[in-house]
């Protein structure tokens, strides 16, 4: 027996009203996370303390600025994923809440914006 | 009693800490504290972006004593994270919730989270020669 209502059930959206969305965009972006990490780190350990221009070089490769746009993305993505977890399990006064939520979030997108732009900017030769 | 004074389980003052519990709370720390280290991210691209002598600060502090350290965390806690993330979303396809399977697992996050710490280091500064 349930004592939710049958509408309820059928719209399978649980308590949180968002049912398993959230549950399942952070295992999607952890999981794209798994080889963007590694690639990630692979790349900045071989030119580790580099100058200007190999840092450019890097960063403005056809391939690795693709590969740095995505890892960005989903590194912010999954980062304001996890962080709302940590907020809404420590902050219990509703309004606080909601109000950190929407400064991190609107920290994280900037901040994600930022990267990317910096990134496009090198690709497309706009940094020298 | 009103129900947000209400403790909440595990009640930490009593809780023995187990390898499993500290694991745990281990992710989340690597989490947050990865989320802190992009923001030295954004620093490195957009300073990339804007040119050498931006370029040539966000380097100076990298290779600081402090920025040293602050890099040395940051590659442990992603390699942490990394691994036991991984040993996470075995748990969430429904492997690995025997008791002994997960100490087993446990402790290969640990082992191996430091192994590939040391080696990103230690090739690191071989490739740079110090
Ligand atoms: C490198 C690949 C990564 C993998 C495989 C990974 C995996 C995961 C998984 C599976 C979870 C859910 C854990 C749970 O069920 O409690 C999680 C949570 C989290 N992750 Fe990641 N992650 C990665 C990278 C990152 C990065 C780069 C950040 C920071 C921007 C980050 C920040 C977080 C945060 C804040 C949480 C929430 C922790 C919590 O609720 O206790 N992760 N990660």
């Amino acid at each position: 027996m349930s004592i939710r209502t049958p509408l309820a059930r059928s719209r399978g959206l649980g308590s949180a009203r968002s049912g398993t969305h959230h549950w399942w965009l952070q295992r999607i972006t952890a999981v794209a996370l798994i080889p963007l990490a590694v690639w990630f780190v692979v790349g900045l350990v071989v030119i580790g303390g580099a100058d200007h221009a190999t840092a450019i070089a890097w960063v403005g490769h056809p391939v690795g600025a693709v590969l740095l746009v995505l890892a960005v993305a989903f590194g912010f993505w999954h980062g304001q994923l996890g962080l709302q977890v940590v907020i809404e399990d420590y902050v219990h006064g509703e309004g606080c809440r909601i109000a950190l939520l929407i400064v991190m979030k609107g920290a994280a997108l900037v901040l994600a914006l930022a990267a990317i732009l910096s990134v496009l900017r090198v690709a497309l030769g706009g940094a020298v | 009693m009103a129900a947000d004074e209400r403790p909440l389980s595990p009640h930490l003052q009593v809780y023995r800490p187990q390898l499993t519990s500290v694991l745990s709370i281990l992710h989340r720390a690597t989490g947050m504290a990865l989320a802190a280290g992009m923001l030295l991210l954004v620093w490195w691209l957009v300073a990339a972006a804007a040119g050498p002598e931006a370029f040539a600060a966000v380097q100076w502090f990298n290779g600081s004593i402090l920025g040293r350290l602050l890099l040395l965390g940051f590659t442990w806690a992603l390699c942490y994270h990394l691994c036991n993330g991984v040993r996470h979303l075995f748990w969430d396809a429904g492997y690995g919730f025997e008791i002994p399977d997960a100490y087993r697992s446990g402790w290969g996050a640990v082992v191996a989270s430091s192994g590939l710490t040391l080696l990103v280091w230690i090739v690191g500064y071989a490739v740079r020669g110090g």
